[in-house]
């Protein structure tokens, strides 16, 4: 079932992958040589496999392929190539008895690895669950299999999604396709990769304070951080539950509009998602961009803002003028209390949320404790790595007695005025454009020795966990070193048709349609 | 030198909601089922898992605090309470911290001290203020015995973890352990009546935890207080409550100093022992659970609630005093349980006698009752069965006497009080044209004691009585004999 049973702490890079397995029909002629998984929009896809020019298991033997051509990207931790072909086949006899084919009918998914699925070992990315297989599988992940998707393996990511960069993973660091000595930004940074690097049609990452936005932006693709509550946590290894949310990564707005589709609403094993009606986020992609109201928040332009990535948004913004929206000025005036408050908020839920690896009950334990404090102590010691004890231990301090009122209760009120900066901007616009994050991307290591530089790459992003308002990043140019530019787009809260509409329009602006080519010489 | 100190007493109650379901999951809630088989991803505390409320929850809660008189917030929040145990999966508990379910009620009851043969000595009302009723969920259980490694091992069973509890934490407002008791008394009576709580002590379903300490008489500022932890029976509470109040005035006395710990009760050695100082406390780091809204109960549903609620024990022991004229024990006696005085309504209802109704299920049918280990409301002698057989009573069918044989039969056997007594040969005659048919008989059976009689010899009355009872195979109703017999043997104008 599983690519890679077992395997330890060390990696497990595209191990596993069959070449032959099973039989499948092969009455479909493909026009290609070889299947280009970033040139197949998801629609494209399920038309061709209904009208039999493409086979999704061709398509899946394509995707795994190319994951393990480019294992050195490390970009999964487990593929599952068995369960994705045996998804595959059955789409094609599907397609074969001429069945309706569900929306998402042969996409190629991958999911980050903090996201549980029932008998696949599910790791966060960190070592104390180098071993550990769920029962279940999360919400998210369901809905998209039910939508016909095919699920290829779990994605590396920063441990427990806490990073910048994907180097706080216990199975090795992700590498950028675009410059594999950088890095692809974190911490769905495998999810950005694969998606990227053409390993996958689409992804799911989590987004706590950038999470999505930023590997997106430093990877060169689209992704979008839904509305605090649109799309279900049931299944989302929790980092910072007032903050996570699951979205998509993808190719193009329309890809993630489509995914989103599938994944957005109420779910009642989720108290926090909301019922608000979803609305078709495809559909909603229809429509100029006249008249719509771009705010731009001068804080967001100022000091740390790499000079190219600024150039590049302004020129994005001016193609919005160009499109007929209006630009107008906001002012989101509490965002530098954004980075101090939201490590306070984030560490704080995480110190709790990562109570329960103890080595009880599943997951590492280290052994020959000679009592049960010692246990707990060694364990969390060994199982964790370094940028996850730092955040647990700021987190405990937060909450500490003596310390709450000072810290964890200041970081809430402080967020409610976030929020309500939010608010009073939206009053004059419709969305928000940013910048993703303040330099394309840095190289590995630049900044593994900094915690503080590194909390600072999500500068743009982590007001729009704290105000849980959705927020997307998509490409607009590359920088003079080859690198993708990401811009972002803030919407209203479960406003994501018309913040997606927006971006759309930008996308069609933009035109960008480079593909990383570092990789093709790996 | 104990009368010299006045000991403060602060109880937390918890009580498991009596719900089918987890609090936070779908999984049972059911006790004594295989380990670990009532559980799911949530209340295993797996990676990812989150709760949801469930509804049943509030409702019995509401039901609990309504009974306690707390005043039931409209919105409260759940948060989590930090700390490790191998029994909390999570590694924090959902409850409630500063802003809980809901807060300021009070219970008025009965209390008294026990002499030395524990009988109560003077009952008087108080009143005692109970601080919050909140909601949490509960731990699994550790297993440190039982198992064949048990020696370098222990287990845990994690079919509790999430069961619903209620903490009912009160004032410090009980001077005695048998203030302390008497309330605990109440509370899990109360709980029990409104049907939130089955009381199970040995299951734990219901647990106690104290605050104890000591202060001179007369003192305005409390003394130094210490948690007493394992107070899991009546009896474990008051003991330990006597101990540590014995403890902590000799320590005083002696010139120690009194220092803030959690002790355990051992009730094998009658001792508690220091479980952990203040400086081992825990910080719980309690924050506001993000993973839940916050819970909200509106007016409505308070109101519809409330509109459901039974009368209350109390209440209802008070009322039978006055409208039924029950004695103090025996009303105390019959609303100890709910079923028991729905039962006594009942009989009393469809009798019309309150009185022999109460001697009635608190004698003959408690015996029967207690001697085959039946619940009241699982009684072969229905109420509507007791209730015809003391009207049969009242009218003198039967006497008090043949009626104990007539439960008794009715007991065994399930038949009705009717088919009973007709079987034992119609009860008691009262019907005076029978009696007087067999009066009639006697009389010309004995011409000569009829004729001393008339002669003076009055106490022959007697004779006759015997003959007719001795006719009538005692059944006849010798009230009625002797009325009936005295009226014949004085009327002459009859011819005999
Ligand atoms: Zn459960």
């Amino acid at each position: 079932m599983q690519g890679c049973r077992g395997a330890g702490v060390q990696g497990c890079r595209g191990a596993g992958v069959p070449q032959e397995q099973g039989s499948v029909e092969s009455s479909i002629i493909s026009t290609e040589i070889y299947l280009e998984l970033r040139e197949l929009s998801i629609r494209t896809i399920r038309e061709r496999i209904a009208a039999r020019t493409l086979s999704a298991v061709e398509l899946c033997r394509a995707a795994l392929d190319r994951i393990e051509r480019l294992s050195e990207l490390n970009a999964f931790i487990t593929v599952t190539a068995d369960a994705a072909l045996a998804r595959a086949e059955q789409i094609d006899r599907a397609a074969a008895s001429g069945d309706p084919l569900p929306p998402l009918a042969g996409a190629i998914i991958a999911i980050k690895d903090n996201m549980v699925i029932s008998g696949v070992r599910t790791t966060a990315g960190s070592r104390i669950l180098f071993n550990y297989k769920p029962p279940y599988t999360a919400t998210a992940v369901e809905r998209l299999r039910q939508a016909g998707a095919i699920v290829v393996g779990k994605t590396n990511c920063d441990e427990f999604a806490m990073g910048s960069s994907n180097e706080n993973s216990a199975y090795g660091p992700v590498k950028n396709p675009w410059d594999a000595a950088r890095v692809p930004g974190g911490s769905s940074g495998g999810s950005a990769v694969a998606v990227a690097a053409g390993m996958a049609t689409a992804a799911l990452g989590s987004d706590t304070g950038g999470s999505i936005r930023q590997p997106a932006s430093l990877c060169g693709v689209v992704g979008i951080k839904p509305t605090y509550g649109r799309v279900s946590r049931y299944g989302l290894i929790a980092f910072g539950s007032s903050l996570d949310q699951i979205g998509p990564l993808a190719n193009s707005v329309e890809d993630v509009a489509r995914i989103l589709n599938s994944i957005a609403g109420r779910d009642s094993s989720d108290s926090t998602s909301s019922d608000i009606e979803t609305d078709d986020y495809v559909a909603a992609l229809e429509g100029d961009a006249r008249g719509l109201r771009v705010g731009v928040p001068r804080q967001y332009y100022g000091e740390g803002l790499d000079p190219e990535v600024r150039a590049h948004i302004e020129a994005a913004i001016k193609k919005f003028e160009e499109m007929g929206a209006e630009i107008v000025d906001v002012g989101l005036p509490h965002t530098e209390y954004a980075v101090p408050v939201y490590y306070l908020i984030a560490t704080a839920e995480a110190s709790s949320n990562l109570a329960r690896y103890d080595g009880v009950r599943y997951g590492f334990r280290a052994e020959e404790a000679p009592t049960l404090k010692e246990m707990y102590s060694r364990t969390r010691d060994q199982g964790f790595g370094a940028e996850v004890k730092r955040r647990i231990m700021l987190g405990t301090y937060a909450l500490s007695a003596g310390y709450y009122d000072a810290y964890y209760g200041k970081a809430q009120k402080v967020r409610s005025l976030i929020e309500s900066d939010f608010r009073n901007a939206f009053a004059s616009c419709d969305v928000i454009a940013t910048p993703t994050s303040p330099t394309p991307a840095f190289r590995l290591g630049e900044k593994t020795d900094d915690p503080l530089e590194m909390y600072l790459s999500d500068i743009y992003t982590i007001t729009v966990n704290l105000a849980g308002v959705p927020g997307v990043s998509l490409p607009c140019g590359l920088s003079s070193e080859g690198l993708p530019i990401g811009i972002q787009l803030i919407g209203r809260h479960f406003d994501e048709a018309r913040l997606l509409r927006a971006a759309r329009n930008l996308e069609r602006a933009i035109a960008f349609n480079s593909k990383p080519g570092a990789v093709e010489n790996l | 030198m104990r009368e010299n100190y006045e000991a403060v007493i602060g109880l937390e109650i918890h009580a498991q909601l009596k719900t089918d379901s987890k609090i936070f999951c779908g999984c049972s809630t059911r006790f004594g089922d295989e380990p670990d088989s009532n559980t799911c991803p949530v209340c295993l505390g797996l990676p990812g898992a989150l709760p949801v409320l469930n509804s049943r929850v509030i409702e019995m809660a509401t039901r609990a605090a309504l009974a306690l008189n707390l005043r039931v917030n409209r919105e409260s929040i759940f948060s989590r309470k930090n700390y490790f145990y191998p029994d909390l999966p999570k590694g924090y508990q959902i409850s409630q911290y500063d802003r809980p379910f809901s807060e300021h009620g009070w219970v008025e009851i009965p209390t008294s001290e026990r002499n030395q043969s524990g009988h109560a000595v003077a009952w008087s009302m108080k009143q005692f203020r109970i601080t919050r009723l909140h909601l949490e969920e509960d731990a699994g259980k550790s297993l440190h015995e039982g198992m064949p490694d048990s020696a370098s091992k222990s287990y845990v069973d994690l079919n509790r973890s999430g069961v619903p509890l209620a903490e009912i934490v009160s004032e410090p407002d009980f001077r005695s352990s048998w203030e302390a008791y008497d309330y605990m008394q109440y509370l899990r009576r109360t709980l029990i009546y409104i049907g939130v709580c089955d009381g199970n002590m040995e299951e734990g379903s219901l647990r106690c935890d104290a605050n104890v300490s000591v202060r001179l008489r007369g003192a305005e500022r409390f003394g130094t207080k210490v948690e007493l932890k394992n107070l899991n029976s009546f009896r474990f509470l008051q003991h330990a409550l006597e101990y540590e109040i014995d403890r902590q005035i000799e320590a005083i006395e002696a010139g120690e100093k009194i220092v803030q710990e959690t002790r355990l009760w051992n009730e094998r050695e009658s001792k508690t022992y220091c479980m952990r100082s203040k400086e081992e406390a825990h910080d719980y780091r309690y924050f506001p659970e993000p993973d839940l809204p916050p819970l909200m109960v509106s007016e409505e549903m308070i109101e519809e609630l409330r509109a459901g609620m039974p009368e209350l024990p109390e209440a209802r022991r008070r009322r039978f005093m006055e409208e039924y004229g029950l004695a103090a024990d025996d009303a105390a006696q019959l609303t100890d349980a709910r079923p028991a005085a729905d039962y006594f309504e009942a009989v009393t209802r469809a009798s019309g006698n309150a009185k022999s109704a109460a001697n009635w299920i608190l004698n003959e049918l408690a015996r029967e009752l207690k001697n085959t280990g039946t619940e009241i409301d699982r009684s072969p002698v229905t109420a509507e069965e007791l209730a015809s057989m003391i009207r049969m009573i009242d009218a003198c069918t039967i006497s008090g006497k043949m009626a104990k044989e007539v439960l008794a039969d009715m007991y065994r056997s399930g038949r009705s009080a009717e088919e009973v007594v007709r079987e034992m040969g119609g009860g008691q005659v009262s019907d005076e044209a029978e009696i007087r048919a067999i009066i009639d008989q006697a009389v010309a059976a004995n011409p000569r004691q009829l004729e001393q009689y008339r002669a003076g010899k009055a106490a022959l009355l007697g004779f006759f009585v015997g003959q007719v009872m001795k006719a009538s195979e005692g059944r006849a109703n010798p009230q009625v004999v002797n009325r009936l017999l005295k009226e014949r043997l004085d009327n002459t104008e009859q011819g005999d």
